[in-house]
């Protein structure tokens, strides 16, 4: 697997025009997915960051949905994947300045399970680990409690923060609580990331962390977050914003004006892709395939580029 | 009630005051039986896992309406008649 992230100029990995047009109309947006020996690798077309990731400013990873204390036939050892996940982390051949986990740490938000996930995480080879809820980790009134005690700290309302490095700005969220059809983020959540963002200049890349995803992906399957557009409006002046979030377990990318989502692959096992069967129900995959649709995700940013180049990378 | 394929069925239970209801989740997923928001319900289970079930005996006549707080647009009825 290489490690360059090939841009719309050509090149051996390089797409041509007429590709990179075909890859917009499925996306719905100015994205291009590239699959090289099955990893797929996405970028701003216009962004000539075709650098190794060794070069990168900034280089961190995002791992989602563990689902520690899951059993089923969808996965017979989530813990074993979630390890297998965290050796990869620390197989990268680079220290990834943060890792994010980006919600459903846990099945059932049991202190039990927030310990065991807490211990795992802390086995990664980073300066910092970040996290944010998903709604198994915020299942009646203990759940929150307990998340928050596990890895809210430093963090304000029911759990969110914001912080900068390398010149980007992240911004991480908690769309988990108080839902009734869809993911919610709530008024005092939303006057936070007013107030956060008030002093940015527009040409800070923006990075904002959510466990449900902030467009509507699937609202059928609560796969859409019903006050994001308030959200997402406050962000339009901006040149750069990356939204990274979980919970739909598979991977999905699109593009809207000047803002990119990247839904992550989950470390325990997959979900049909939207609408396909009854309800997002675990899908179980014949022996030795679990791993293709499983895996953890990189992402690099070189200062002065606009882009974050993100690659998603199977279970080793 | 059969919690299965994310959905609570039937979708409507009508049943007399004084009925014992039990879900019964049936879903490789877990699943909660929660009164709506805002209705005052008495409805309050944990997670259930696989198998796992949850049961209220409805003393007043009413409507109580219910979801599922980890999958939010899981949603039914019990309508107790007196
Ligand atoms: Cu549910």
């Amino acid at each position: 697997m290489t490690e360059d992230t090939p841009d719309g100029g050509g090149g051996e990995h390089g797409m041509t025009r007429r590709q990179l047009i075909r890859h917009s109309a499925w996306f719905g947006g100015a994205i291009v997915l590239t699959v090289t020996a099955g990893e797929v690798i996405s970028h701003i077309p216009g962004s000539a960051n075709a650098a190794p990731a060794s070069s990168a400013d900034l280089r961190f990873v995002q791992v989602s949905d563990s689902h520690i204390g899951f059993q089923g036939p969808a996965n017979m050892d989530v813990t074993g994947t979630f390890a297998a996940a965290i050796n990869q982390v620390n197989s990268l051949g680079f220290r990834p300045d943060f890792v994010m986990h980006s919600g459903d740490l846990t099945h059932l938000s049991t202190p039990a399970q927030f310990d065991q996930v807490k211990q795992m995480l802390s086995q990664l080879d980073t300066d910092r680990v970040f996290a944010v809820p998903g709604e198994h980790d915020s299942i009646g009134d203990n759940g929150p409690r307990a998340y928050r005690q596990a890895f809210g700290q430093n963090t304000l309302g029911d759990g969110w923060y914001s912080f900068d490095t390398h010149g980007v700005h992240f911004i991480a969220l908690v769309n988990t609580l108080h839902l009734e059809q869809l993911g919610h983020l709530g008024n005092d959540q939303i006057d936070f990331v007013r107030k956060d963002i008030a002093g940015l200049s527009s040409d800070t890349p923006i990075v904002i962390f959510s466990h449900i995803p902030l467009f509507a992906m699937y609202p059928t399957w609560g796969w859409g977050t019903d006050d994001a557009v308030q959200l997402l409006s406050m962000f339009r002046r901006f040149s750069s914003v990356t939204c990274l979030n979980g919970h739909v377990h598979q991977l999905f990318s699109k593009t809207e004006g000047n803002i990119t989502f990247h839904s992550a692959r989950p470390t325990c096992y997959p979900f049909p892709k939207p609408g396909e069967g009854p309800a997002p129900l675990p899908v179980v995959l014949p022996a030795g395939r679990l791993k293709d649709a499983i895996g953890v995700r990189t992402v690099n940013y070189w200062q002065g580029n606009h882009a974050l180049a993100v690659k998603d990378e199977k279970l080793a | 009630m059969t919690i299965k394929n994310f959905a609570f069925s039937p979708p409507t239970l009508t049943v007399k005051a004084g009925t014992k209801v039990t879900w019964t989740n049936t879903d490789p997923d877990a699943h909660t039986v929660t009164s709506k928001q805002g209705s005052g319900g008495p409805l309050q289970s944990a997670a259930l896992a696989t198998n796992e079930t949850y049961s209220y005996t409805f003393t007043q006549p009413g409507t109580y309406p219910y979801y599922c707080t980890i999958h939010p647009f899981m949603t039914a009825t019990v309508e107790v008649t007196p």
